[in-house]
C-alpha cells in the first residue's frame, strides 16, 4: 500500500510540476503558429512571478495577484512585438533580450520581496470524486490552476482546429504573404498572438511564485522558459503533443527531487541536471528527422513580414 | 498618426554607424526616468551609475578587467552570429573553461613550474571548445536547435561546477564554504599593471579582437561565414558547408569563453566558486550585437558593458540599489539598440491613417 501511495504522490506532484510548462507552452505553441518565434519566455515568465507575488503580498489577494501576473507577461510582450512587428526588428535577438531585460527587472522589482511568504493557493477537494479510492487524489484534489491548464488545453485545441480564427492564424503562419493577399490584417493578428503568448507565460510564473512554491526568489523559473521552448518543437507544434512533453518533463523533475529525498548516492547537484539533459536528449531524437521539423513547423515562423512587397 | 517604414534604396552607413550610440543616449534617458521613478535624484543617480565608477585610473582598470571577459567572449560568439549560428552558451562553455584550466591548478598544488599556467590556458579553451562542440554535433548530425541545447547545456555547467566546488574540490581548509583553495601564484595570471588588479586576461582579449578580425574580415573562412548568414540559399549554390560553419562558430566561441572562465578563476577570483561569472556569457551577447558583429565595435561595446556591471556595483553601495538594475540596464540597451537598427534599412514617415497593415 505505501508503494500506492509514494507512487501516486509523485503522480499527483507530476500533474503539478508540469503545469507550468503547460501555461508557457500552450502560449509559445499559440504565437508560433501565428509565425513569430519569440524566445523571451524565461524573462515573460519571471517578470510574472515577481509581479504576481508582489501583487498577491501586498493584500490584493491570489487571484489579483494572477491578473497582474499575466498583465506584466502582456506589458513585455508588446514590447517585443513592437520592436518585432512594427519595426522589424529581427525576433531571434529581441526574444534574447526580453529574457535578459525580464531577469534583470524581476531581481530588481522582487528585491526587497525575497524574504516574505504567501498562504498560496490551497487546493479544491472535489466534493464526491476526490473521496475516490486511489484515482480521487490523482485526479480531483489539485489547485485550480492545474485545472485551468487542462482547460487552456481544450480550449487551444478547439480554437486551432475547429475556429475560423485559428484557421486564420494558422493561415498567416503557414504564409504571411498569402494571408495578407486575401486580406487579412497579418500584424493584428500576430500582435494578439504574442500577447495571448506574454499572458500564458505570465500566469505560468504567477503559477510558480504563487502556488507552486508559494514565495520569491531570483531566477526562480530555473530555465524552464527555455523548456517550455523546446517542448513545443518537441511537440511538433501540436498541443496534444505539449501536454505529453510537459507532463514528462514535470515527471523528470519529480523523480529527481524524489531520488534525492530517498538518499541516493548522488549529488542534489548532479540529480537536478536531469531535467536539462532530458531536454536535449528529446530535441536530438525528435529534431533528427528534418523533414518531420520541417513539415509541421509554421512556414512563415521567425520570417519578417514586409507588407506590400 | 502611426508611423510607417519607407523601404531606403541602400542601407544607410550613416545610421549603422552610430545607432549604437543612439541606444546608448536613449539607453541614459531610459536610466533617468528609472531613477526618477524610484525616487532619486535622476542626476545624481546616474552621475554615480555611469561616471563614479571610471573617475580614478584604478576604475579605469577596474573597466578593463571586467570588460575583458565580455571582450573575448564577444569575439568569440561574433563569429558564428556571422553565420546565423546561435550559440547563446557562452556561460556555460565560460564555465567549462574554468573548470578545465582550474582543474589543472588544483591537480598540482605543490608545482611551481612556468608550464603550470600556459597548461591552464590551453585547457580552458580545451574545455570550452568541448562543451560548445556538443551543440555543433547536435545540430550538424541530428539537425537539434542549437539555442536550445547550448542554453540547456549553460545550466548543467554551473550544476558541475556547483557540485565539484561543493564537493570533491572543496578546500579542506576553507571552513566548509563552497570554494576551492587558492590558486598558487605559478597558477594566476600575472598582474600588468602594479597596484591594480589588470592581469595578463586582458593581453589575451586585444589578441583576440585582432585575430577575430583577420578570420572574420579577411580570411576566405570568414568570407564563406558571412555568405552563410547573409543568403544560405546561394551558400549551398556555391557548396560552401554549412555544417563547417557551424562548427567554426561554435570552437571559436567555446575557445574564446573557456580562455574568458579561466581568466576570470586565474585572474581576479584566484579561486573556484560557485559564482564565477555574473553572467558575463550573457552579456557578451548583446555586446557582440551593440558592436556590430564587428571586433573593434565590439572592443567599445565590451567596454561600455563592463561600464553598466560597475556602474550596477556603485549604485549597490552608494545608492542602495540592486545590483539587478545592470540587468535592466542591459536589457534597455539591446532594446534600443535592435528598434534603431530599423532606420538603417528604412525612413520613417508619419502618416494620418494607418496604412502599414492595410490588406493589399
Amino acid at each position: 500500500m505505501t508503494e500506492i501511495d509514494t507512487i501516486l504522490v509523485i503522480l499527483a506532484a507530476t500533474l503539478r510540476a508540469g503545469t507550468p510548462l503547460v501555461f508557457a507552452a500552450l502560449g509559445e505553441l499559440i504565437t508560433e503558429r501565428s509565425g513569430v518565434l519569440n524566445l523571451g519566455l524565461e524573462g515573460m515568465m519571471l517578470t510574472g512571478a515577481v509581479v504576481g507575488f508582489i501583487v498577491a503580498v501586498s493584500g490584493a489577494g491570489v487571484v489579483l495577484g494572477f491578473i497582474a501576473a499575466m498583465a506584466a507577461g502582456v506589458l513585455l510582450s508588446l514590447i517585443f512585438g513592437y520592436l518585432t512587428l512594427t519595426l522589424r526588428a529581427s525576433q531571434v535577438p529581441t526574444g534574447l533580450a526580453l529574457t535578459i531585460f525580464g531577469i534583470g527587472l524581476s531581481a530588481f522589482l522582487g528585491l526587497s520581496y525575497r524574504d516574505k511568504v504567501i498562504d498560496g493557493v490551497t487546493p479544491i477537494f472535489i466534493p464526491g470524486l476526490s473521496d475516490i479510492p486511489v484515482l480521487g487524489r490523482l485526479l480531483f484534489a489539485h489547485d485550480p490552476l492545474v485545472y485551468l491548464s487542462i482547460a487552456l488545453f481544450i480550449g487551444v485545441s478547439w480554437f486551432l482546429y475547429r475556429s475560423h480564427a485559428g484557421l486564420v492564424l494558422r493561415g498567416v503562419g503557414e504564409s504571411h504573404d498569402i494571408a495578407h493577399a486575401i486580406g487579412y490584417r497579418v500584424i493584428r493578428i500576430r500582435y494578439l498572438a504574442v500577447a495571448f503568448g506574454g499572458a500564458m507565460s505570465g500566469l505560468a510564473g504567477g503559477y510558480l511564485s504563487l502556488a507552486y512554491t508559494p514565495m520569491w526568489a531570483d531566477n526562480m523559473t530555473a530555465g524552464r522558459g527555455w523548456i517550455a521552448l523546446a517542448l513545443v518543437v518537441f511537440a511538433t507544434w501540436r498541443p496534444a503533443r505539449v501536454m505529453l512533453g510537459a507532463y514528462l518533463f514535470g515527471g523528470v523533475t519529480i523523480l529527481q527531487l524524489h531520488l534525492q529525498g530517498a538518499g541516493f548516492a548522488i549529488s542534489p547537484q548532479l540529480l537536478s541536471t536531469l531535467p536539462y539533459l532530458a531536454t536535449i536528449v528529446v530535441l536530438v531524437i525528435i529534431s533528427r528527422d528534418a523533414t518531420k521539423i520541417r513539415r509541421n513547423a509554421p512556414g512563415a515562423l521567425g520570417k519578417p513580414f514586409y507588407p506590400g512587397r | 498618426m502611426l508611423l510607417r517604414l519607407e523601404p531606403r534604396a541602400l542601407p544607410s552607413r550613416w545610421i549603422a554607424a552610430t545607432s549604437p550610440l543612439i541606444a546608448a543616449v536613449l539607453t541614459v534617458i531610459g536610466g533617468l526616468i528609472l531613477f526618477a521613478a524610484l525616487g532619486y535624484d535622476p542626476i545624481a543617480a546616474l552621475y554615480t551609475f555611469l561616471v563614479s565608477p571610471v573617475e580614478t585610473t584604478y576604475g579605469l582598470s577596474e573597466l578593463a578587467v571586467k570588460a575583458t571577459p565580455l571582450l573575448l567572449c564577444a569575439i568569440g560568439l561574433a563569429v558564428g552570429f556571422r553565420g546565423n549560428v546561435w550559440n547563446i552558451g557562452a556561460e556555460g562553455q565560460l564555465t567549462m573553461g574554468a573548470l578545465a584550466g582550474g582543474g589543472i591548478a588544483l591537480a598540482f598544488p605543490e608545482s611551481e613550474s612556468g608550464l603550470l599556467l600556459p597548461a591552464m590556458i590551453v585547457a580552458g579553451a580545451l574545455g570550452g571548445m568541448a562543451w560548445a562542440a556538443i551543440p555543433a554535433l547536435l545540430k550538424t548530425r541530428f539537425n537539434a536547435n542549437e539555442i536550445l541545447t547550448s542554453l540547456m547545456l549553460t545550466y548543467v555547467a554551473i550544476q558541475i561546477l556547483s557540485y565539484l566546488v561543493h564537493g570533491p574540490w572543496r578546500d579542506p581548509a576553507g571552513y566548509n564554504f563552497p570554494e576551492s583553495r587558492q590558486f598558487q601564484p605559478a597558477a594566476t595570471m600575472p598582474i600588468l599593471l602594479e597596484g591594480t588588479r589588470l592581469h595578463l586576461g586582458t593581453l589575451f582579449a586585444l589578441i583576440a579582437v585582432g585575430l577575430g578580425w583577420l578570420l572574420v574580415e579577411r580570411s576566405f573562412t570568414g568570407f564563406q561565414i558571412k555568405v552563410v548568414g547573409l543568403a544560405a540559399p546561394a551558400a549551398d549554390y556555391a557548396g560552401f558547408s554549412q555544417s563547417r560553419v557551424i562548427w567554426v562558430g561554435f570552437l571559436a566561441g567555446g575557445a574564446l569563453s573557456g580562455i574568458a572562465g579561466l581568466s576570470e578563476v586565474a585572474g581576479p577570483l584566484g579561486q573556484l566558486n560557485p559564482s564565477i561569472s555574473p553572467g558575463y556569457g550573457f552579456a557578451a551577447i548583446i555586446v557582440a550585437f551593440l558592436g556590430r558583429l564587428h571586433p573593434v565595435g565590439i572592443l567599445v561595446a565590451s567596454f561600455l558593458m563592463a561600464l553598466l556591471y560597475l556602474g550596477g556595483e556603485a549604485a549597490q553601495i552608494k545608492l542602495g540599489l540592486p545590483v539587478a538594475v545592470t540587468g535592466v540596464f542591459q536589457g534597455m540597451l539591446l532594446f534600443f539598440l535592435l528598434g534603431t537598427d530599423v532606420l538603417i534599412r528604412y525612413r520613417v514617415r508619419w502618416h494620418s491613417a494607418a496604412a502599414g497593415d492595410k490588406p493589399a
